[in-house]
């Protein structure tokens, strides 16, 4: 008995074999080497890529897609998906404008409760496109893929009946000078709120029970309900905070192009998923970093800024966007099964 | 007719020539990730013979078949074919050579009717077109040879496990196999089948096909069996005829010498009944009616065959199934209809018997797997926070209270071994700390080390004065661990045995229903069969 035991010890102690090279490019992923070679050939490219005011440029550009991809990150780490983030930037991008600009000529000596309702506002009607994925998700058991698509149909319906497909226009300038265009101590403002959130969802991810239960129902949901978690509500919780956190960042990108827009996050669903999965995370859920999430956004966000310094046709950047993504889901599976080889 | 070994012409005194041999396997070892399945292992298999495999769960049995179905490929060894040795390349090379295998896990489809079940991957064809007709007539011919009442259209996913089981027989035999192997073909089969499908055993075995037999029942193996041969923890320990092999001489090889200091005596001090099932029903009528109570500081058994509904009591305890009439007490609170979590909350914890599909988080570390259930409790969580130095604490402590190997705590789980996987989904549950815990399989394909272990662990948590209700399929652990168990039958408790009158021929007799009234009674001499506090 003790000899059985042994051998077993031995054998598992054994296991890494593999040289240690490998071992590192496998912890870090693909996503560092990415990045390097797509500094290098940038600043081949152009010259102002390296600058310091296109260094601020391109970190304000990148907060928007980092709230979205963190957004799309916890719901992924469920194993669902959110495919209407896109619809959740238009509903509330047009929500907070439509009330700002009601309110502004009854209210103009309050702009700033004018802009805290709107504000409201938007987040109350983002956090009612995420409870109604949930529902559908966690209790009427729609594939989220299903659920959050047909989500965005009705969504964008919905955006364009309130606008007639014309950006909305009225908000106060209050707004776009603080969230679009300002700046603290040289750093625009989206790019604080941004950090502040990371750091939220951080410690929520990882000092929380409520966050470790997200990684917990995405690996495995009868072992978390025989653990006593409730997996309905956790499967329902990551769509209401999802949508929480695309608001914030509809509402930053609102102030930034001072109307509000139905069609203005077309493209977050696809570029929010392109981030979490060149950040590693797996889409089968119960995996992944938020720091590599967060660097995969700011990777994507760097790339469309290059190919914009370089004058690249935007047509040959979606070309180039689809093919990094499938890219990153190629190496994980390579990754992956190397893993498990060993 | 019973001993047809016997009329063979002795070649195990002649091991040189070979001309009945159909198979041989020599020296063949099997590894699995940091578990050894098969060690060194021999075996061989005449023409017309019917060669039992025995042993417990986890013993090699189930690897050694996978292996000639080409399933698996030996680490070591060689099988020879007809006395050429061959390397068996995939199930499709395996079914070529002639090797047909019933596996207790169906490879059905699900969505596909009995019919297209039947022929799945050889399809009878009309040139470029699938021949449907053909196919109804053949498989309607194939399935009335048995004697099996199954529907050629009906859905195989909706079919009982009993009519999966025949649909997986009935494939078989769709080309005239050479070898015939067979997981344990009776374990939810009616009597009646049963009968059917020895008659086809003993048709098969004139016919000079050889067929491997895997089987928990022992009064089946003289009925059918003309060799023994019995594996333990992927040795080999003895190949025997029939007549050399008794049932207690083959108890004795499974389970091994080393049964004593395998099972420690757990002291019982029975308080307060802890967990209280009154006549329940669930909807999917996999338990009819049941009763049982366990009390603080004992162990209850409950023992039962594959499909007897044994596995269904931890789910519908824990809340997870639905119930449709009876009640469920937990300290004489009735918590019928709670949720798992409520469950939790009321003491109640149950360790599933699938560890990989239900109890673990393969790719997160043994540090969250320990902790996921208690981090809601003060020492882990402070104004809503977990305090992750106190949490890899309690993870270390567990992980050294149940010698779980390697000891660090940030390993992944998928990486463990079987019995280490298994040590870690249980001290999760020992971390949370419960009045009554409900172990469904905690040994299935566990090593001999990783057994004694979980068994200290249930011997201390019975005698800190936990209810421990222990649900298994292998007989010897209930026998000599719990202080009285109750046998289920057909989704019924059939019976209880309580201390005193503990015996392990009353409760298979129990666990068999009716169905060992029509087997010669060739176990024990002595049975009282409905004798024991018969419901």
């Amino acid at each position: 008995m003790a000899n059985e035991s042994d051998t077993i010890n031995m054998s598992v102690e054994n296991l890494p074999l593999r040289p240690r090279w490998a071992g590192l490019i496998i912890r870090m992923g693909v996503l560092p080497w990415l990045m390097l070679v797509a500094v290098v050939v940038f600043s081949l490219g152009s010259d102002s890529f390296l600058s310091e005011r296109n260094a601020i440029t391109m970190t304000r550009q990148a907060s928007y897609l980092v709230l979205v991809a963190m957004a799309q990150f916890l719901v992924i780490i469920t194993a669902g998906l959110d495919l209407s983030v896109g619809i959740v930037f238009s509903i509330c991008s047009v929500v907070a404008a439509k009330i700002m600009a009601a309110l502004m000529p009854g209210m103009g000596d309050y702009v700033w409760v004018v802009i805290a309702l709107g504000c409201l506002g938007a987040l109350v009607a983002g956090i009612i496109v995420g409870a109604v994925n949930g529902i559908g998700v966690a209790l009427l058991n729609v594939p989220p893929f299903m659920m959050t698509l047909a989500m965005s149909s009705v969504g964008f319906g919905i955006a364009l009946m309130m606008t007639g497909g014309t950006p909305v226009y009225g908000i106060p300038p209050e707004f776009s000078r603080s969230f679009g265009f300002g700046a603290l101590l040289g750093v625009p403002s989206p790019v604080i709120v941004t950090m502040v959130v990371v750091v939220i969802v951080y410690l929520f991810l990882n000092y929380m029970p409520s966050g470790r239960y997200l990684f917990a129902i995405g690996s495995n949901n009868r072992a978390s309900a025989l653990s006593g978690i409730n997996v309905s509500y956790y499967t329902f919780l990551p769509y209401v905070l999802c949508s929480i956190l695309a608001a914030i960042s509809a509402l930053l990108m609102t102030a930034r192009l001072e109307t509000g827009e139905a069609n203005l996050g077309t493209a977050m669903p696809l570029q929010s998923i392109a981030a979490c999965v060149v950040g590693g995370v797996s889409l089968s859920g119960g995996k992944g970093r938020l720091r590599n999430v967060v660097l995969g956004a700011v990777f994507i966000t760097l790339v469309q800024n290059g190919m914009n310094l370089m004058r690249m046709d935007s047509y040959v950047q979606m070309v180039v966007i689809g093919m990094l993504l499938v890219l990153a889901i190629v190496f994980d599976n390579l990754r992956d099964r190397y893993e498990h080889k060993v | 007719m019973k001993f047809a070994a016997a009329e063979d012409a002795d070649p195990r005194d002649n091991p040189g020539a070979l001309p009945s041999e159909i198979l041989r396997m020599v020296g063949v070892s099997k590894n699995f990730l940091g578990t050894q399945a098969l060690q060194a292992v021999d075996f061989d298999l005449r023409r017309g013979e019917c060669h039992v495999l025995f042993g417990e769960n986890g013993a090699g049995k189930s690897t050694l078949i996978q292996i000639l179905a080409g399933v698996h490929k030996p680490s070591k060894g060689t099988v020879f074919h007809n006395g050429e040795p061959i390397d068996i390349q995939s199930v499709h090379h395996s079914r070529s050579l002639g090797i047909s295998a019933v596996f207790q896990e169906f490879s059905i489809a699900p969505s596909l009717s009995v019919v297209e079940n039947l022929f799945l991957g050889s399809e009878p064809r009309n040139g470029f077109w699938l021949d449907k007709r053909q196919a109804r007539v053949e498989g309607r011919r194939l399935l009335d040879s048995f004697g099996f009442q199954l529907h050629l259209d009906e859905l195989a996913g909706d079919l009982s496990r009993a009519e999966k089981q025949m649909l997986e027989i009935a494939r078989a035999f769709r080309s005239p196999p050479s070898v015939l192997i067979l997981d344990e073909p009776t374990a939810s089969l009616t009597d009646v089948e049963s009968e059917r499908l020895f008659a086809l055993v003993e048709k098969l075995k004139r016919q000079g096909v050889g067929i491997i037999y895997i089987t928990h029942r022992m009064a089946e193996i003289p009925r059918i069996g003309d060799r023994v041969t019995v594996l333990r923890d992927g040795r080999l320990v003895a190949t025997l005829d029939i007549e050399n092999a008794p049932a207690d001489t083959l108890i004795r090889l499974m389970t091994g010498k080393t049964r004593t200091e395998l099972f420690p005596v757990i002291g019982s001090s029975p308080g307060a009944v802890v967990l209280e099932v009154r006549n329940l029903s669930t909807v999917d009528q996999r338990i009819k009616n049941a009763d049982f109570y366990v009390r603080a500081g004992e162990v209850v058994g409950i023992a039962g065959l594959v499909g007897s509904g044994k596995g269904d009591i931890g789910p519908a305890c824990m809340g997870v199934s639905s119930v449709r009439s009876g009640d469920i007490l937990i300290r004489n609170e009735n918590v019928t209809g709670r949720s798992p979590k409520q469950m939790l909350s009321h003491g109640l914890c149950y360790a599933p018997s699938d560890r990989r599909a239900d109890g673990l988080y393969l790719q997160h570390d043994i540090c969250r797997n320990i902790s996921i259930a208690s981090l809601e409790h003060p020492p882990l969580v402070k104004f809503g926070f977990l305090r992750r130095s106190r949490e890899r604490t309690l993870a270390r402590d567990i992980v050294k209270r149940l010698s779980v190997r390697p000891n660090t705590i940030d390993s992944e789980v998928a990486r463990l071994s079987g019995g280490n996987q298994q040590k870690v989904m249980i001290g999760r549950f020992i971390a949370r700390g419960a009045a009554a815990y409900i172990f469904d399989e905690p040994t299935v394909g566990v090593d001999v080390g990783a057994r004694h272990a979980i068994y200290e662990q249930i011997k201390a948590l019975c005698e800190e004065g936990a209810a421990i209700l222990l649900i298994s399929s292998d007989l010897s652990e209930i026998m000599n661990l719990s202080h009285r168990a109750y046998a289920m039958h057909q989704g019924r408790i059939v019976g209880e045995c309580v201390t005193g009158e503990f015996s392990e021929e009353k409760l298979l007799n129990l666990m068999f229903g009716q169905a060992e009234a029509i087997l010669p009674a060739v176990t024990h001499d002595n049975r009282h069969p409905g004798g024991i506090n018969g419901q």
